[in-house]
């Protein structure tokens, strides 16, 4: 069981150790190496400047009290369950952006696009005109089924689906578009309907694209905020995520936010790391 | 099995294909022609990949493609195996999944499917490396899975594109006789696509040649390398290709000459004039009007002879041996006479180009 | 005194450009005013009826939650008034000694019950906001309209039962607007700002909790006079007619 993986995660890293020395045979040319660097700079310091300001001291009973713990708990769930719910509306999206021909489709692809460019209170108070007790489809499904979404943990999920999905779709588009089309052909040829094409050759050659855009759409998720808030509303356990309890905080405890924040930082690159360990060895075997 | 298509299709710009292609059961068909003659269209439109504007496509007597009567057979519904020219391999899928990736797909279960990739991989002698990956296996061998994984869903009408275009020489060599051998097992039509003219000779019972989406010319091999109906067959087999004359009484009319062909029918025809079949004489023949004169613009050598490219008319390859080269003081700029030697030149109608309208086979 | 200190703003307005030939226009003095968002809508109307009372001059504001101001002032930002919706964030920005003058309170605000038009749940009153099958909507504890309305609350001895803790006043408001809650509690001054889209209900516990508004002229003003003179303006008997229309109470 454990031996083939090795095995396997050893042969990857030598492909791409050859992959590396070959690539960077000389020295990065000023001219790229400059701006990199202020680049770099420009996106650390900030971060810098949140553990530098730290009350480290606080951190650990922070980390104890029930409502950190329930707003992390709160916020991994919901970034989660919005990274699956984008995965399973996504990806098919994507799919028919790259793979189909239909009247509009440039119009669909920019109109996807559109929540990266909204404002997220927009997209939150969008939502509500949709899904809100009086909104187009909200008020039937508050008629119908007594169901209503604002207020609810699921209002959340939703929230944060309409800002992550389009980071999925985006990444898994171009995925599919640099795939060979020809090998979907190929199945075809040897009796595979379009879905086992997809399910069986598509969907294995663009993993990697899926999991880049998995990964955008799950901090995305992860740091929502406004769209959250309006949508969601807040209230602690319920609709009360990590980014709504350090706004708040910020109101009365600056410093308190500072660690919330440091904590959801934390949190979030701990988990990508993990992932990242879990697909490398995945990859490679 | 046998294949009877009537294939027209339009493609972007103005190129038009037009081809009717047929073969009865166990053929090698070659589709022989240069690129961007039509040859991987008429496969994509038998594959299913690409549907007819006009024409029907029959496999054993089902209609797989009638624009006319609406009939479209998807290709994973095609009783067809496809070998194609980068071979197309799976890259996530080890040399064993990608073999099995096919009869998964007919409905075997998924041991059994295994089992058959397996005894294929066994066939194609591969059998030891059903676990690599495609980015590891070399070109040959890439080329064996692509062809026991097209086989393995034991289709009725194998479709090769290119097949030996990706590999080097040497390999090209062997995998065409390993080809032959699979060919020869396989009971069902064999579409095979070249530009090669030897991958044909060897591999196919029967020749069709493409050009600008027009088959020139079909038959056998030898028929193919013995009468070529165009410059380009001719060129491809390497023989001289004389238009002329037939003006009766064994005599043809040619440009710049007439000559005496046994049998020569009457009318447009064309005389094939193997390079050895000419003779360079220094001095002309007592009977002039039996010679061309020339002037040598090339020379080339092959083995133990040599092959002058002389401008005419006709231009023509002349193949002589090395030795005559230095005796006649060949090269370039030099005049010399060139001879045919009538016993060896074949002369035929010039053959009715292939239109639409031809019935099929 | 308000008369006098305008008149010799007056003055001094006339002798800016003596001073400096360059600066000509009819905008060479301005200050600049952070304020409560609750503000908005009555500060706005001020300040155009300051500047065409005093021409020349141009009163920038600020708007934003009275913490953050607050912040920001202390970070240094180029405030000359700082007019908040409660008295901690002018608390801080007096500890750090950045106030000219020891802040007044010019005006105050109490809380209202809000409702859709139509009142769909029927809310009467503040016992209606423990009831769960309602759908309620308070400001955050941590902001000043969210910790009014927990002392509210404390004094009527009413367990209130939220949905949702709004980040501010406006986010509160939008949820009655869309018709998302049954009921929320938020400024008189709100609710009259929302026009026909927002009901208010009075309750009696509203006059025993009052928010006030105090408002400080800071001492790293660049125009002390014209700061002075703006902050002096929010007081006069016209500013007390725009506030009260507004829904503010006036000391």
């Amino acid at each position: 069981m454990t031996g083939a993986p090795a095995g396997g995660s050893r042969r990857g890293t030598a492909v791409r150790g050859g992959a590396r020395s070959r690539r960077t045979g000389g020295a990065a040319p000023a001219l790229l190496l400059v701006p990199a660097l202020v680049g770099l700079a420009f996106l650390l310091v900030p971060l810098l400047g949140l553990v530098l300001r730290a009350p480290w001291g606080e951190l650990p009973a922070r980390l104890a009290s029930p409502e950190v713990l329930g707003a992390l708990r709160l916020s991994l769930v919901c970034a989660t369950a919005a990274t699956a719910l984008s995965l399973l509306l996504g990806v098919p999206l994507a799919w028919l952006l790259a793979r189909s021909t239909f009247p509009g489709k440039r119009l669909v692809r920019a109109l996807v696009t559109v929540p990266l460019v909204l404002p997220p209170v927009v997209g939150g108070v969008a939502l509500l005109l949709v899904f809100g007790r009086r909104g187009l489809v909200g008020e039937h499904l508050h008629e119908w089924f007594g169901v209503s979404l604002p207020f609810t943990t699921g209002a959340v999920v939703l929230a944060e689906t309409f800002v992550a999905m389009p980071f999925l779709v985006v990444s898994v588009e171009g995925a599919l578009r640099a795939a060979d089309v020809r090998l979907d052909e190929a199945a075809a040829t040897l009796g595979a309907s379009r879905w086992v094409t997809f399910r069986r050759v598509t969907l294995p050659l663009v993993a990697p694209g899926v999991a880049a855009g998995a990964v955008l759409a799950w901090t995305r998720a992860l740091g929502e905020f406004g769209a959250t808030i309006t949508f969601a509303g807040n209230f602690p356990g319920r609709t009360q995520t990590m980014p709504l309890a350090v706004y708040l905080a910020m109101e009365s405890n600056p410093e308190a936010a500072i660690v919330l924040s440091l904590v959801l930082l934390l949190v979030s690159v701990a988990v990508l790391a993990l992932l990242r360990e879990r697909w490398m060895g995945g990859a490679s075997r | 099995m046998t294949l009877s298509a009537d294939i027209r299709v339009t493609r972007a710009g103005d190129f038009t294909l037009s081809a009717a292609v047929s073969a009865p059961p166990g053929t090698v068909l070659a589709l022989l022609g240069p690129n961007g003659a039509g040859k991987s269209t008429v496969l994509r439109v038998l594959a299913g990949l690409l549907p007819l504007d006009a024409g029907r496509v029959v496999l054993d007597g089902t209609v797989h493609d009638d624009p006319s009567s609406g009939v479209l057979t998807p290709p994973e519904r095609r009783p067809v195996g496809v070998v194609f020219q980068d071979y197309l391999l799976f890259p996530h899928l080890t040399a064993l999944d990608n073999v099995a990736f096919g009869p998964r797909c007919r409905g075997l279960s998924r041991g059994r499917s295994r089992q058959v990739a397996q005894e294929w991989l066994d066939r194609v002698g591969l059998g030891d490396l059903a676990g690599r990956r495609p980015r590891r296996l070399s070109g040959g061998q890439a080329q064996r899975v692509a062809l026991a994984r097209a086989l393995a869903t034991e289709p009725r009408l194998l479709l090769l594109d290119e097949p030996l275009a990706a590999l080097d020489a040497g390999t090209r060599m062997r995998v065409r006789s390993e080809l032959r051998r699979h060919l020869d097992d396989f009971g069902g039509v064999a579409v095979l696509v070249t530009h090669d003219p030897l991958d044909a000779m060897v591999l196919a019972d029967q020749v069709v040649v493409l050009e600008e989406g027009r088959v020139v010319q079909r038959g056998a091999p030898r028929e193919i390398a013995n009468r070529p109906a165009s410059r380009y067959v001719a060129d491809l087999v390497g023989v001289n290709l004389v238009p002329g004359r037939g003006l009766g009484g064994d005599r043809v009319a040619v440009d710049g000459g007439a000559l005496t062909l046994p049998d020569a029918p009457v009318g447009e025809v064309l005389v094939a004039l193997p390079p050895a079949a000419l003779r360079l004489r220094a001095t002309p023949p007592p009977e002039e009007e039996r010679a061309w004169p020339v002037r040598v613009v090339g020379l080339e050598s092959q083995v133990d002879r040599v092959l002058v490219s002389v401008e005419g008319p006709p231009d023509l390859r002349v193949s002589l041996p090395t030795g005559a080269i230095a005796d006649l003081g060949v090269r370039v700029d030099a005049r010399f006479w060139v001879e045919p030697r009538a016993e060896e030149a074949v002369v035929y109608p010039r053959p009715v180009v292939d239109g639409p309208t031809s019935p099929l086979g | 005194m308000a008369v006098a200190l305008v008149s010799g703003l007056a003055v001094a307005s006339c002798s800016v450009p003596d001073q400096d030939a360059t600066q000509v226009g009819d905008t060479s003095r301005s200050a600049v005013v952070f304020a409560a968002a609750s503000l908005t809508e009555v500060l706005t109307e001020l300040g155009a009826e300051f500047e065409r009372s005093h021409p020349g001059t141009s009163i920038d504001f600020h708007f934003g939650a009275s913490s953050a101001l607050a912040q920001q002032i202390v970070a240094g930002a180029p405030a000359d008034v700082f007019a908040s919706a409660s008295p901690e964030p002018v608390d801080q920005v007096v500890d750090l000694d950045l106030v000219a003058e020891p802040p007044v309170v010019f005006a105050a605000n109490r809380l209202q019950i809000a409702v859709p038009p139509g009142n769909p749940g029927e809310v009467t009153g503040l016992a209606d906001f423990a009831d769960p099958d309602k759908v309620i909507a308070l400001c955050a504890p941590e902001v000043p309209c969210g910790a009014a309305a927990r002392e509210v609350f404390a004094l009527a001895g009413v367990d209130a039962q939220p949905d949702t803790y709004e980040r501010d006043v406006r986010a509160t408001l939008t949820k009655v607007r869309l018709g998302e809650v049954d009921a929320a509690l938020v400024y008189r001054t709100d609710v009259l700002a929302a026009g026909e889209d927002v009901r208010g209900v009075d309750f009696p516990e509203a006059g025993r909790v009052v928010n006030e508004y105090p408002l400080a002229v800071l001492s790293e003003a660049s125009d002390a006079d014209l700061a002075s003179a703006f902050a002096d303006h929010l007081r006069s008997p016209t500013a007390e007619d725009v506030l009260r229309t507004a829904g503010f109470d006036v000391p």
